[in-house]
């Protein structure tokens, strides 16, 4: 018994220095081994009485026991320590940067047109489309417009012929034709699109965006129009109250016309949309003149409703603080950088319109 | 159009004051655009103190005095008044002013070796009395806390400049301004005070009407005022003229104009003893010349409205006067004319000759018929005042009877249209205040229009003049209803917006270029299309419609070269146009990349974009739309303006169909003709309008979901082959061996060189493998891996590689 006994204390002692793994299986196999000092205390145990074998059994099995937990916690203290050792030596520099990546960006216009898309769609506006190159009828004579009329003046087209019967589209207005001609009443479309003007300044660019907007049903009025455009103004500036002003105005192709105004303030260099006691002028609209509806031999009796144009470029810049118009067409990288919107915030109702 | 609130109140009876008035006017439709002061040439005199004086040197009379004129420094002024004298309250005209009496303009100036800024002014010089012994003495009292500040009162009245509409000719003029803001509530509209005038003699020019097909004159009226002694205006007529930005000239030419103003009825002029013989009105022949007041000579077409004479062409009627018979200050006899012009024929006679007047504004937005008396009667009163004179009886010629037009309103039909209801009485006032004539049946009010708004025809004008008269603040808002009947977007829109964000996902920036471009740059991108020119560019180099979005995209990505970018990603989604119809168009995605890969970064090396990158923008946004990987089919048949040998075109199946896409690097030559500098350029162009799409939804497409969970093994294979073969055709011949077991063929080696006979090329493949029906045996294995090698072998002449 004392013999097992100082064979543990004293490999308990050897376990407790510094030891490397060789160190260590040379102590299992001091122990362990076939003529390892524990081993063969077992191969003494058919020597000893019963009574007494019992005893020595047990005390030996938990000094074999003791011993080899010792000897795996040693080991597994190594491992751990040898790995730390190497991962230590592994160590880098995790300021250094990420691999390159390039992020893209979605032009203004395009994201305000989405986000115009998106508030149209809730009260149930679809979107129709239109040729950029448009004949003379459809782009003024059909819209209340005929050769001759005055208004046409403040209409500055490009031609594509001598003869003036093709041009680029001035305004989105003749999708409602196309879509009249296209299809039966009701009609409910809004129609986003590049439009057209032979004139250039610094706040004039020869091609900017419009969106289009037509609403023809049975008893559709002006309270309707001054709803949705209020709906619409609330939602797109994401804002609760805003300040709308109605203005009595003349276009051909709407009677009565109205062009909105709304209020507006700068605080801080910026504008503030909603408040304020400035106006701005934003959009023109009206109820569908009955010689347009006439000329599409649509029945006035029944069918009457309401129109509207809006400058996208003009939305874009009042929304996201844009001032000068021409920079949307120049294509620098750096105002594309700024002023784009990440590919993935994609406008809706549920995420909201913007970040 | 301009106007004041002064001259304004010469027709309506307001309590309101200014600031109301321009609200109103918006309020009304009549929007006012800018309110500013009147800059008066007066409004530089100033009251001044003389601080000290000294005598000239070089002159006895002189005095060089040291004025206080408000300022930090007193300035020097070299004067002769004996009256001027240290701490005399006198008006200085500073350099710049123009002294009322001589119309001298006040010029720095030495005087006697003395410079002299500015001068004082006598009472006599300032025209307010003919005291010019010594200079003005202003009361110490009144005048001695207010040095430095403007001697004349500020004229107050402000200058209100109002767009007015194409539709609304009657508010060219005070008058029908006046009228629409008494029927607004804003006031009364005074009642025209005609003078009584004696006209004995009658008109003694002959006038005559041409009868032919569109004569443009239906009504001439005019009269003969003679012995005049044309002169110089009075001040009241010069101000109201300077008021409108517009320049005095005479008494007769301001008074033809004042009466255009204030009445909306143009006017002309004539030295009546330069007319040859009578007047006629006709149409006038091609190639008829005559000088115009504006100092042009014009070269007329045929069917104009001209006023003419014995010798020729007199004027343009409605548009411009000629020379020949303008008046002059020596003019004796003036005949005044006040005429009707078709509008349709003054607009189409201006816009040959581009000759843009305020007589041809007002008569092609339509001239109040019927006001021709009116006119002749106010400026003949006007001239009998100022220049004397006998006027003659009024000659009024026409060859077509004016009668006013009824329109039938439905009193109902307001509420229908504008969404709320106005009382009865209210519209009948409002309408009756803007000159109708109204008679009521029943529910129908039958309008007699008046004659000066030829915008009136029809019941939703009524509708309209009631709604913007009462007040556009009265409309109800009805809140929009959330409904959708039809989808927001059909299936050709999204895929629009998808390919949009998804191309802009693998880096690219968006933009937005012109839908025209430079013929120049535009004949690269040509091919086989016709040019589209546009008649009247905004530039030389903005002249066609574009064939390709490239030609935009790479002259920008020239400016951003410029501006010191290298690698460059950018794209637009857009029309590119193939022919001048409406509808010869397509959208196009065109994307373009430049420079390298990874520059100048420490873990990757960099390198070149090249077509590979391309050709992934171009696969992956078609796959992440939703088109299969597996049947898309490449060929390299492609535009000239791609690299022959580094482009490609795309279709979504074998049966090439349509070209849904270009890919490549861009032509070197085209580089070089443009003279861009990049290490590397590569481009795209998606057609979206040949992408077919079909009506199935993305769910429907997918097949059921199956998978396997038996051991797949992997497979590497190298093949010898004619360095032409194509790849994409070695893969599919090897998929179609057993589509069931191969599930996957990717190429991870192309090899050329060494060991490798010349003219061909070395291709590696990893096979995935896998049924789905069992664990795979090797002798399974073994059979497919021979069954891959022997086809391969056999279709296409290639060697394993051992």
């Amino acid at each position: 018994m004392s013999d097992i006994k100082k064979i543990k204390d004293e490999f308990l002692l050897k376990l407790k220095k510094n030891l490397d793994l060789n160190q260590i299986n040379q102590i299992k196999t001091d122990l362990f081994g076939k003529t390892g000092l524990i081993s063969s205390q077992f191969k003494q145990l058919g020597k000893l009485e019963e009574e007494e074998r019992k005893k020595f059994a047990s005390d030996l099995n938990s000094v074999k026991n003791e011993l080899q937990n010792s000897i795996t916690t040693k080991i597994n203290y190594i491992e751990t320590s040898e790995i730390n050792q190497k991962l230590e030596k592994e160590k880098i520099d995790i300021t250094l940067p990420e691999r390159p990546f390039n992020k893209g960006k979605i032009h203004p216009v395009s994201q305000v047109i989405d986000e115009i898309s998106s508030i149209f769609s809730e009260i149930g506006f679809s979107v129709e489309e239109g040729p950029d190159v448009e004949n003379e009828y459809n782009n003024f004579t059909a819209l209340n417009t005929p050769d001759n009329h005055p208004a046409r003046d403040m209409h500055d087209t490009f031609y594509l012929d001598d003869k003036k019967e093709l041009l680029l589209r001035t305004h989105t207005s003749p999708v409602q034709i196309r879509t009249m001609l296209k299809d039966k009443p009701p009609f409910k479309i809004i129609a986003p699109g590049r439009t057209y003007r032979s004139d250039s300044d610094q706040t004039h660019a020869p091609m900017f965006h419009q969106v289009e907007g037509l609403h023809i049903d049975k008893d559709i009025n002006m309270g309707h129009l001054k709803g949705c455009l209020n709906y619409f103004i609330k939602e797109f500036f994401e804002v609760d109250k805003i300040k709308m002003r109605f203005r009595p105005s003349h276009f051909p192709f709407t009677e009565p016309s109205a062009e909105v105004d709304i209020g507006y303030e700068i605080k801080d260099g910026k504008i503030v949309i909603g408040q304020g006691d400035k106006w701005l002028e934003i959009l023109g609209c009206g109820m569908v003149h009955p010689n347009v509806l006439k000329n599409l031999k649509i029945d006035t009796k029944k069918y009457q409703g309401y129109a509207f144009g809006i400058g996208i470029d003009r939305l874009a810049m009042l929304k996201y603080g844009i001032n000068d118009l021409r920079a949307f067409f120049d294509c620098d990288y750096r105002w594309l950088n700024h002023f784009g919107f990440d590919p993935l915030d994609v406008p809706s109702n549920y995420r909201g319109l913007s970040r | 159009m301009k106007i004041t609130t002064s001259w304004l109140k010469d027709h309506l009876d307001t309590k309101l004051k200014e600031n109301q008035i321009i609200d109103k006017l918006t309020n009304i439709g009549l929007e006012v655009e800018s309110v500013e002061n009147q800059s008066n040439e007066l409004d530089s005199f100033l009251i001044a103190k003389i601080l000290k004086t000294e005598k000239h040197p070089d002159a006895d009379r002189l005095r060089i005095c040291d004025v206080d004129i408000g300022t930090k420094e007193s300035v020097r002024v070299v004067c002769g008044a004996p009256n001027a004298k240290e701490g005399l309250l006198t008006i200085y005209a500073p350099p710049g002013a123009v002294i009322p009496k001589n119309q001298m303009k006040i010029v720095v100036s030495k005087i006697r070796g003395i410079i002299s800024c500015g001068m004082l002014c006598s009472e006599s010089e300032l025209n307010l009395s003919d005291e010019s012994d010594g200079i003005t003495k202003l009361s110490n009292s009144k005048y001695n806390t207010k040095v430095g500040e403007s001697y004349f009162p500020k004229n107050i009245s402000k200058v209100i400049d109002i767009s007015i509409t194409p539709n609304r000719a009657d508010c060219l003029g005070v008058r029908g301004i006046a009228r629409d803001l008494a029927a607004a509530g804003s006031g009364n509209l005074k009642k025209l005070i005609k003078e009584k005038l004696i006209q004995k003699n009658k008109q003694k020019i002959n006038i005559k009407i041409t009868k032919e097909k569109n004569q443009g004159c239906t009504i001439f009226g005019s009269c003969l005022v003679t012995d005049v002694k044309n002169t110089e205006s009075p001040k009241w007529l010069k101000e109201k003229i300077i008021s409108l930005g517009q320049k005095p000239i005479s008494a007769i030419v301001d008074i033809t104009n004042y009466v255009m103003f204030d009445l909306n009825r143009p006017l002309h002029a004539y030295d009546a003893n330069k007319i040859d013989k009578g007047i006629i009105i006709r149409n006038s022949k091609k190639g008829e010349i005559f000088k115009a007041l504006d100092n042009k000579v014009y070269k007329l077409e045929s069917d104009m409205c001209v006023i003419s004479d014995n010798s020729g062409v007199l004027g343009l009627g409605g548009i411009i006067g000629g020379t020949r018979s303008g008046t002059e200050l020596e003019t004796k006899d003036v005949l005044i004319e006040a005429a009707y012009f078709n509008p349709r024929s003054i607009r189409k006679t201006s816009k040959i000759l581009n000759i843009d007047t305020d007589a041809k504004f007002r008569f092609e937005r339509g001239i109040d018929p019927l006001s021709i008396e009116q006119g002749l009667q106010r400026a003949a009163e006007l001239i009998k005042k100022i220049c004397g004179g006998e006027v003659s009886k009024f000659n009024i010629k026409k060859i077509e009877n004016i009668k006013n037009r009824i329109v039938k309103f439905e009193i109902l039909s307001f509420k229908k249209i504008t969404g709320f209801n106005i009382d009865q009485k209210k519209m009948i006032k409002i309408l009756s205040n803007l000159g109708f004539e109204i008679k009521k049946d029943k529910k129908i009010l039958i309008l007699k229009v008046p004659s000066w708004r030829p915008d009136i025809e029809q019941e939703i004008d009524i509708i309209e003049e009631l709604v913007r008269i009462h007040g556009y603040d009265q409309i109800k808002i009805i809140e929009p209803e959330k409904s959708r009947k039809k989808p927001t977007l059909n299936k050709k829109q999204r895929l629009f917006h998808f390919l949009q964000r998804s191309i802009a996902t693998k880096g690219f920036l968006e933009t937005i270029t012109w839908s025209f471009t430079d013929s120049k740059i535009n004949q690269l991108f040509l091919e086989d299309n016709k040019e589209i020119n546009i008649v009247n560019p905004i530039s030389s180099d903005l002249n066609v419609l574009r064939n390709s979005i490239f030609s935009n995209l790479i002259i920008y990505l020239s400016k951003n070269l410029d501006r010191g970018f290298k690698d460059i990603s950018f794209f637009e989604i857009g029309p590119i146009f193939l022919g001048s119809q409406p509808g010869q168009q397509e959208t196009v995605v065109c994307g373009l990349r430049a420079g390298k890969i990874s520059r100048s970064n420490w873990l990757e090396k960099d390198r070149l974009v090249d077509v590979f990158d391309v050709k992934q923008d171009v696969i992956q946004s078609l796959v992440e739309a939703g088109f299969n990987q597996a049947k898309i089919h490449i060929d390299d048949k492609t535009p000239s303006y791609y690299h022959p040998g580094k482009s490609g075109r795309v279709f979504l199946d074998k049966d090439k169909e349509k070209v849904v896409a270009f890919f490549g690097e861009i032509h070197p030559n085209i580089l070089k003709k443009i003279d861009i500098k990049t290490e590397s350029l590569a481009g795209f162009e998606i057609f979206l309008d040949n992408i077919k799409q079909t009506k199935k939804s993305l769910n429907d497409q997918k097949n059921q979901y199956k998978y396997s969970d038996y051991q797949k093994s992997e497979r590497d294979f190298a093949f010898v082959l004619n360095k032409d073969f194509q790849v994409q055709k070695l893969i599919k011949i090897i998929s179609n061996i057993d589509q069931d077991l191969i599930k996957a063929v990717k190429v991870f080696d192309v090899y050329e060189g060494d060991n490798i006979p010349k003219g061909k090329k070395s291709v590696a493949l990893n096979i995935t493998i896998q049924s789905s029906e069992k664990t795979l045996k090797d002798e399974d294995l073994d059979r497919i891996n021979q069954l891959i090698i022997s086809t391969v072998e056999e279709k296409t002449g290639a060697k394993i590689r051992s």
